[in-house]
């Protein structure tokens, strides 16, 4: 076992080296323009006392606040601080990371394992600014019956908000997360730094959803990594329909176990002023290993790079990425990126991207059942961001549709 | 009842339709034959009210109302509606979508009823048209049909590319959806079918029929024996009975 203290000098070397190297995508962020520390904030403990402008952005990215109904747990991190924790179900465990690294020595084994601490100046900065985060485990067997939600809120302007999350599914567990990320920050800006890794023990499952609601002044620069043992599923559902300034991420999952599988799907919608260069990776070194990327993606006017990336390296895994992409109006921008790389025989990877406008011939069938133009659009729209999600709990659906539908407004 | 006048339609700059003359009353089911490319979709495609169909000249009355102006979603809530013959997948738009929009709204048992009675419950909740076979493509736009309640029913082929089983079938829901059970003067709906093959006048009460040849009608009478003529002498019988029409005149 890892000792915390000795891995922490050799990572802390390490982010100190890569504290300037730039991502391999995305606008250069300078790190100088933003402030590293945060006030300690209370520990709230009744979320309903939370201010009603907090509360309604935290609902708007799936966050139930009243009393925790239908969550086996909740996290919610304030800027550094997690304010609130709670769990609800024998079985699973939900804490910040910084009470999970004391609670659990042997938590270091897999502290920057499925993420590199110096990947970029971004990873760097998280480990070299520690600020919090949330560990969400499930015990060998458990199985959420409700999903975890958790909450990271940027509040401080200028702040880069640090955050670090490790999501352990130990044997035959199944844990269900949905994450909300939100910010009341509008006028100045913001960055948030989040780093997750995600550990799927052998014939474990984590369906987790992740809805994004930012501001036209915030950066984003997620880092996920993703690995599954065998038998083990991730399932991972992305929507961000709201402004960003500048949004980066590639999430990279490892199938590394037998029969692992990895499903990505993503929705993106991205209005003017903003830019999102986003993809899935995903690497499948085990027999049998499966994937499936999905992405759909609309411009009203921003700046879309839709990337992916598959790789085969073991024998009779299968993987299938697939980009849509609609242009509605003005001057956006669509960049569908897929790559397949096959190292073996007897591998069967695909792809098929397609960017464009609304069929007008599609419209006019609706048309001819006698909705107008712009009811026949908006079916359209929403049929193209309905992405019908193998294995997501109708519960989980039910949710996802509703953060879509929630925006769909601003399209129209 | 439809009513179209001296109708004088362009696609693309060029003259497909020239002068049709035709008359439906409420409760009659005509059918129009014509070898492929004589126009016979365009027409109705027209009377639906497809933008790319350009109206040059003449007119189109639907319940005495001058419908030559409006737009296809207004002649749809109008009560004309229409099968496609090849119609579009739109993906994520499942067919329980498409029969709730046509039932105005009405979404539950109303939508089941009408999907068991065409055979197509499995299809609910899949994407409209995707992956269907030919019967299922009719069944599905009958079916839509049905729930819409149209005045004007136009049927665009809605046998071709069907096999012996779904013909029945097809053949039931146009007669419910024509309402061939009812006395004509009890009849709310009134139908316009283009048959290729002519398999469908075993099916339906057709009243009249016409052949439309190079985008002029060239004959109008009984459906039957317009089809026995098609089936001994060919369309190129037709065509030339037209010409040589054109140049009597």
């Amino acid at each position: 076992m890892h000792n915390r203290t000795t891995t922490s000098e050799v990572d802390k070397e390490k982010a100190k080296a890569a504290a300037t190297k730039p991502a391999s995508f995305g606008e250069d962020i300078n790190l100088e323009d933003y402030v590293s520390s945060a006030e300690e904030l209370p520990y709230e403990s009744d979320l309903s006392q939370l201010p009603p402008q907090t509360k309604e952005q935290m609902t708007q990215v799936g966050v139930v606040l009243d009393g925790s109904r239908q969550r086996s747990g909740t996290i919610i991190q304030m800027d550094h601080s997690v304010i609130h924790s709670l769990a609800q179900q024998e079985g699973i465990e939900v804490m910040s990371t910084n009470q999970a690294l004391a609670k659990h020595d042997w938590l270091s084994d897999y502290w920057w394992q499925a993420v590199a601490v110096d990947a970029d100046k971004y990873t760097a900065h998280v480990e070299l600014h520690q600020g919090d985060g949330y560990f969400i485990r499930a015990l060998p067997g458990s199985k959420t019956i409700y999903p975890v939600q958790a909450c990271l809120y940027l509040a401080k302007n200028k702040l880069a908000q640090n955050v670090h999350n490790i999501i352990i599914a130990e044997e035959n567990s199944e844990l269900h997360i949905i994450t909300g990320c939100a910010t009341s920050v509008r006028e100045e800006p913001g960055l948030h730094l989040g780093v997750s890794e995600f550990y799927v023990k052998k014939g474990a499952k984590i369906i987790f959803t992740m809805i994004h609601s930012w501001t036209p002044n915030i950066a984003v620069r997620p880092r996920s990594g993703i690995i599954v043992e065998e038998d083990g599923l991730f399932l991972s559902n992305y929507v961000i329909m709201k402004p960003v300034k500048s949004l980066q991420m590639y999430p990279v999952a490892r199938c590394v176990g037998k029969n692992a599988t990895v499903r990505f799907n993503s929705i993106l919608v991205t209005p003017p002023g903003s830019t999102m260069d986003v993809g899935s990776k995903v690497f499948l070194n085990a027999e049998g290993a499966r994937t499936e990327i999905i992405s759909r993606v609309i411009t009203t006017g921003g700046n879309i790079i839709a990337r992916g990336y598959i790789e085969g390296s073991a024998p009779e895994v299968k993987g299938h990425l697939e980009c849509r992409g609609l242009i509605l109006q003005g001057e956006g921008l669509i960049h569908a990126i897929p790559e397949l790389r096959g190292n073996l025989a007897g591998i069967d990877l695909s792809h098929e991207a397609a960017v464009g406008k609304i069929a007008e011939e599609e419209v006019e069938y609706l048309m001819a059942r006698g909705l107008t133009r712009t009811e026949a659009t908006a079916t359209i729209i929403r049929g193209f961001l309905r992405v019908d999600i193998e294995g997501l709990p109708p519960q989980l659906n039910v949710e996802l549709q509703r953060a879509v539908e929630a925006s769909e407004q601003d399209l129209m | 009842m439809l009513d179209i006048k001296e109708l004088t339609v362009e696609v693309e700059d060029r003259e497909i339709l020239h002068d049709i003359n035709l008359t439906i009353r409420t409760g009659e089911t005509h059918v129009l034959f014509g070898p492929n490319g004589s126009g016979k979709t365009t027409l109705i495609m027209t009377i639906m009210g497809f933008p790319k169909y350009k109206v040059t000249k003449g007119s189109i009355l639907f319940q005495g109302k001058d419908i030559t102006g409006l737009t296809l979603d207004e002649r749809a809530r109008l009560g004309i509606g229409m099968s496609f013959q090849r119609p579009p997948v739109v993906r994520g738009v499942k067919t329980r979508d498409m029969v709730t929009a046509c039932l105005k709204g009405q979404d539950g048992e109303a939508v089941t009823q009408m999907a068991e009675k065409a055979d197509l419950a499995d299809f609910l909740e899949r994407d409209i048209n995707y992956g269907f076979s030919g019967g299922e493509l009719k069944r599905s736009e009958l079916m839509q049909l049905m729930a819409q309640k149209p005045e004007l029913a136009l049927l665009d082929e809605p046998e071709s590319g069907v096999d012996l089983v779904n013909i029945v079938l097809i053949g039931q829901l146009i007669n419910e959806l024509l309402e061939k059970d009812c006395p004509i003067s009890m009849r709310k709906c009134m139908g316009l079918i283009i048959t290729h093959t002519g398999h469908i006048l075993d099916y339906v009460n057709a009243r009249t029929g016409y052949v439309l040849c190079e985008g002029r009608i060239g004959c109008e009478g009984d459906p039957h024996e317009i089809l026995a003529t098609i089936k001994e002498k060919g369309y190129g019988e037709c065509i030339r009975c037209i010409i040589g029409r054109r140049l009597l005149r």
